[in-house]
Parts: C-alpha cells; structure tokens; sequence
C-alpha cells in the first residue's frame, strides 16, 4: 500500500514539547566519545562564549520524537507498513544554537512523498520545526524509506 | 576550545583530517540509546534483533550521524554550521571501528561546502553527507 500523499501531507500532528537537560546532554556527548569539554563541562562551554552546554548538531534528530507515547504514529496514520521501513537520511538546517535549559516546541507535519525504482522505494519526508518561543532554531527533516519488494515482481 | 580547521583559504577538493572512531560496543549503543532517546530493540536487544533475523544488534544509523557532528564541531566551532544532511547507505554492525572523513566541496560567498563520509575498515560507506558552515 503507497501512502495517499494529499492526506499525508494535510496530516495534523500535535507539537510536542521538549526540555533541553544538560544530563542528556553529557550522556549523549559520553556515548559518542566527544573529547571537547564544551558537550559536557560547564566551565568550558561558558568559557567559549556559550550560555550553558550545547546541543550537539544531530541531537535534534528524529530521536527526542521517540519519547512520546506512539511516536510512530505519523506513519502508521498514513498507512506506512513501518516494519517495512529505513530511515533513509536526515537534514538539519540551523538558525540558532541551542543549549541545555532550553525549553522546545516541536511542530511536525510530513512535506513530501515520492517513489523511486519504478516504486520498490517510497520516501516520506517528515520536517519538524523546532521553535524556541517564536522564534524557529533548528529545522529536521527525516527521510524515511518505505521498502515495497513486490512491486516490480 | 575553538578549532578552525576550515577557512576561506582552502582550495576546493582539500582532505580535511580523519577522525577514527573506536569499535561500537554494545555499551556505546546503550549510552546512545539514553543520550539520543532511540531506545529502539534492534539496536541494545540481541533477542529482539534476531527475532527479526539478524545476528546480532547494530549501530543506530543516527550514531554516525552523530560521530559526523562530533567531527564537524572539531572542525569548526559550532555556531559555524548552517546545514547538515546525511544519507544512510548501509548498516553499521555491532564492534565497527567508522572513519569519518570529508573534503571542501566549494566555498563561495562566506560558506564552505564539505562532503562527508563515515566508513567502516573494511572500505563500506554507511553514511554520505553534506554540510554547510560560515568561514
């Protein structure tokens, strides 16, 4: 089943809410080695100028999406088989940094469907805008790729 | 700590210096799991990864994402970077050792364009990539 892109993409999803913990912020500069004090020491990242550790350039990928209850709901809404499903690629455009202490608004809504390989492969493209006030910081944009084997069979 | 790797001055095709990363344990995904909020089973639970056919877990495709920022924000300080895009072209098994790596594409008007790489040792890309900074 392909995704009916017009109502993919008039699909209303509720804004989710997201505080910035510097204790998050640290686990996830420990787990991928960081070695620059200012992921994880306070000291250093006020020292760069920074108001209070920052947020590293992917952690406002589509992971803090994943905490709330059916976080996969945009795509079983439009009927994504989501076991049939890769996360094809991810993009960050950034406006503003942001820092541990910050509280976020993220507002969701799927931009774009398309099909390739004569439609074995069918991406959707979920962008989310991420607001600090009024004020858009960061924009995500997940491609995730929705396998359809039978088709050219 | 503010390193500039990346300057105005540099000729387009310039290698910019590797970062090895060290083998993903399955410690590595589990610290990934809490920092990133990915908690999903494929990549921290060996029974769930081979209930669905696999060997064993393998990496988060968004860990490379990440080690490609890490090796962005020491390449530039990060108020720098204007965009980061990744495509993920292939799994990262569990105890992979990912290089990353990147060159300038272009600098034109105040903003360098670097292409990005993660590899494993045995030459498999797993993640192609863009981004843009401010030089």
């Amino acid at each position: 089943m392909y995704v009916d892109r017009d109502f993919a993409l008039g699909l209303d999803l509720d804004p989710i809410p997201i505080e910035v913990e510097r204790g998050r912020l640290r686990l996830f500069a420990k787990a991928i080695g960081e070695t620059n004090p200012v992921y994880f020491d306070l000291d250093a990242a006020r020292a760069a100028g920074y108001p209070d550790l920052p947020a590293p350039p992917s952690f406002l990928g589509n992971a803090v999406e994943l905490e709330i209850p059916e976080p996969l709901y945009w795509m079983s809404a439009v009927g994504i088989d989501i076991t049939s499903t890769l996360h094809g690629g991810q993009k960050m455009v950034y406006h503003e940094m942001v820092f541990a202490g910050d509280s976020l608004m993220l507002h969701r809504s799927i931009v774009d469907v398309y099909v390739k390989k004569a439609g074995a492969l069918e991406f959707v493209v979920k962008k989310t805008e991420i607001m600090r006030g009024d004020t858009l910081v960061v924009e995500a944009f997940c491609n995730i790729a929705v396998l359809h084997p039978e088709a050219g069979k | 700590m503010t390193t500039t790797e990346v300057t105005q001055d540099l000729a387009p095709g310039t290698e910019l210096p590797p970062l090895e990363i060290g083998p993903i344990t399955r410690r590595t995904l589990a610290l990934f799991a809490g920092g990133s909020g990915d908690h999903q089973p494929v990549h921290v639970d060996i029974d769930a990864a081979r209930e669905r056919g696999r060997e064993d877990v393998i990496a988060h495709g968004m860990i490379s994402m990440a080690y490609l920022g890490r090796y962005l924000a020491g390449l530039i300080p990060q108020e720098r970077l204007r965009s980061f895009d990744v495509r993920f072209a292939a799994v990262t098994p569990v105890l992979a050792r990912p290089i990353c790596s990147g060159s300038v594409r272009s600098i034109e008007q105040g903003v360098a364009t670097l292409d990005l790489k993660v590899a494993l040792a045995d030459g498999t890309v797993t993640v192609t990539g863009t981004a843009t900074v401010a030089v």
